[in-house]
């Protein structure tokens, strides 16, 4: 704990890289997810493509598509880009089965309620179906997140920054208290990304506790 | 592109790709094997007695946290270089799917059948290992493949460290830019995932009482 303290301003600005390579690719994934997942949740033929090919990218391990990143994009190994394309991949693998999930659990009656009370397709997606899954969404968001912040880790194992960094410099070092700093510092940043995500599902879905 | 995956040079010798693969398939079974023998208990022990739930999640969610690097390099730090290491990084990232699956499938299991096997006259022994587990193996396989595709592409990271396996190809083709190696250790990482799966896919569909199967297709379960 003491090198955090003593390497305050070294500590903050590695997470504040950590912070914006897990947060960024969360956000391009989840806004990609949306309509993929849409499709998905009304389409047999959706499903049928997207879900085994949500699957593949998975089994690709970080680091490989971290490495592979650059010379598909053609841009430099040190280019953050290179961790966020891949975790932005990987969040759009993970929430276009959420986003799926969470539509098509949306209860028929209040549709088709919806769908009577005049409200065109948009409107009724903003409006209805979007609101109510985003328990579901919101659930798929956090293990997102959360392994986001775990996986950046991994590009510093090709010179990328982050807490990762610290990880590699304490073991070419080492320094086992600046490994620990980084293991901290993730842990923290994941529990309170975590319940950040809890606390905005809490106020964006107050009916969900209505009643109880 | 895949000049390097498909050089006969490259698939014979101590460090061909025969021996990655298998390391890289050692390293994934041993460490289900050993995740699997702590997790399935303690996730079976607490979804029966229904106490200690909310460490079980806990647990899990703070495990989940952990970046494997770290663990690693950590372990690496303390107790030298090897394979221990590795098995220790592993076994951490395994345990908390499985043991997640084990609890939520032995909760899920319908009170009716478990009241249904006391009054028969069970002991609370075989109501856990004849009726409960059973019944929850599905979603104990699903932690425990989710787990297994966890292990797979992680153990890639096992060669930032010195030891074997597919990372071997990952690391030593970034140290001489030699991209067709990278991208060779990443194909059969994908590819040894995917068989890995398949298998435990096979076991599965051997192992679970076919009552147990989802109904019709395209329903929900």
């Amino acid at each position: 704990m003491t090198w955090i303290f003593e390497n305050w301003e070294r500590f903050w600005e590695v997470t504040e890289v950590h912070l914006r390579l897990s947060v960024v690719p969360v956000l391009i994934g989840f806004v990609l997810a949306i309509p993929l997942g849409w499709w998905a949740s009304r389409s047999q033929t959706a499903r049928a493509i997207l879900f085994p090919f949500a699957n593949i990218l998975f089994t690709i391990p970080s680091i490989a598509l971290i490495v592979i990143t650059p010379v598909l994009l053609g841009v430099k190994i040190l280019d953050e880009i290179n961790v966020i394309v891949p975790l932005a991949v990987y969040t759009l693998a993970l929430m276009i089965r959420s986003v799926a999930d969470a539509l098509s659990a949306v209860p028929g009656n209040v549709v088709a309620a919806a769908n009577a009370m005049g409200f065109r397709p948009l409107r009724r997606f903003l409006t209805v179906d979007f609101p109510l899954a985003l328990p579901v969404t919101i659930a798929g968001l956090r293990v997102a997140t959360m392994s986001n912040i775990s996986m950046v880790s991994v590009g510093a194992l090709v010179g990328l920054g982050g807490y990762g960094q610290l990880f590699t410099e304490g073991y070419q070092t080492d320094h086992t208290e600046k490994v620990l700093a980084g293991l901290i510092g993730t842990v923290v940043l994941a529990v309170l990304a975590d319940g950040l995500l809890l606390l905005i599902g809490r106020l964006l879905t107050p009916w969900a506790r209505a009643g109880r | 592109m895949g000049g390097w995956l498909f050089d006969p040079a490259h698939w014979s010798g101590t460090t061909g790709i025969p021996v990655r693969l298998a390391e890289h398939l050692g390293y994934t079974l041993l460490t289900l094997l050993i995740a699997a023998v702590i997790a399935i208990p303690l996730g079976a022990f607490v979804g029966h007695t229904g106490k200690g739930g909310f460490v079980i999640v806990g647990l899990s969610n703070a495990l989940r946290a952990l970046p494997t690097t770290a663990v690693l390099i950590l372990v690496v730090l303390w107790a030298g270089l090897g394979d221990f290491p590795v098995y220790v990084a592993l076994v951490l990232l395994a345990i908390p799917p499985i043991m997640a699956g084990t609890y939520a499938g032995v909760r899920a299991v319908d009170p009716v059948t478990v009241d249904a096997a006391r009054g028969v006259g069970m002991r609370e022994s075989g109501v856990l290992l004849q009726v409960e587990i059973p019944n929850a193996l599905p979603l104990i396989y699903g932690g425990f493949r989710g787990a297994a595709l966890q292990v797979v592409a992680t153990a890639t990271i096992a060669a930032y460290t010195g030891a074997g396996g597919l990372g071997r190809l990952v690391f030593d083709g970034l140290a001489l830019q030699e991209f067709g190696q990278m991208l060779a250790g990443a194909v059969l990482v994908a590819l040894l995932a995917v068989l890995v799966d398949l298998g435990f896919a096979g076991l599965q569909r051997l192992t679970v009482s076919p009552g147990l199967r989802p109904v019709g297709t395209g329903g929900k379960r």
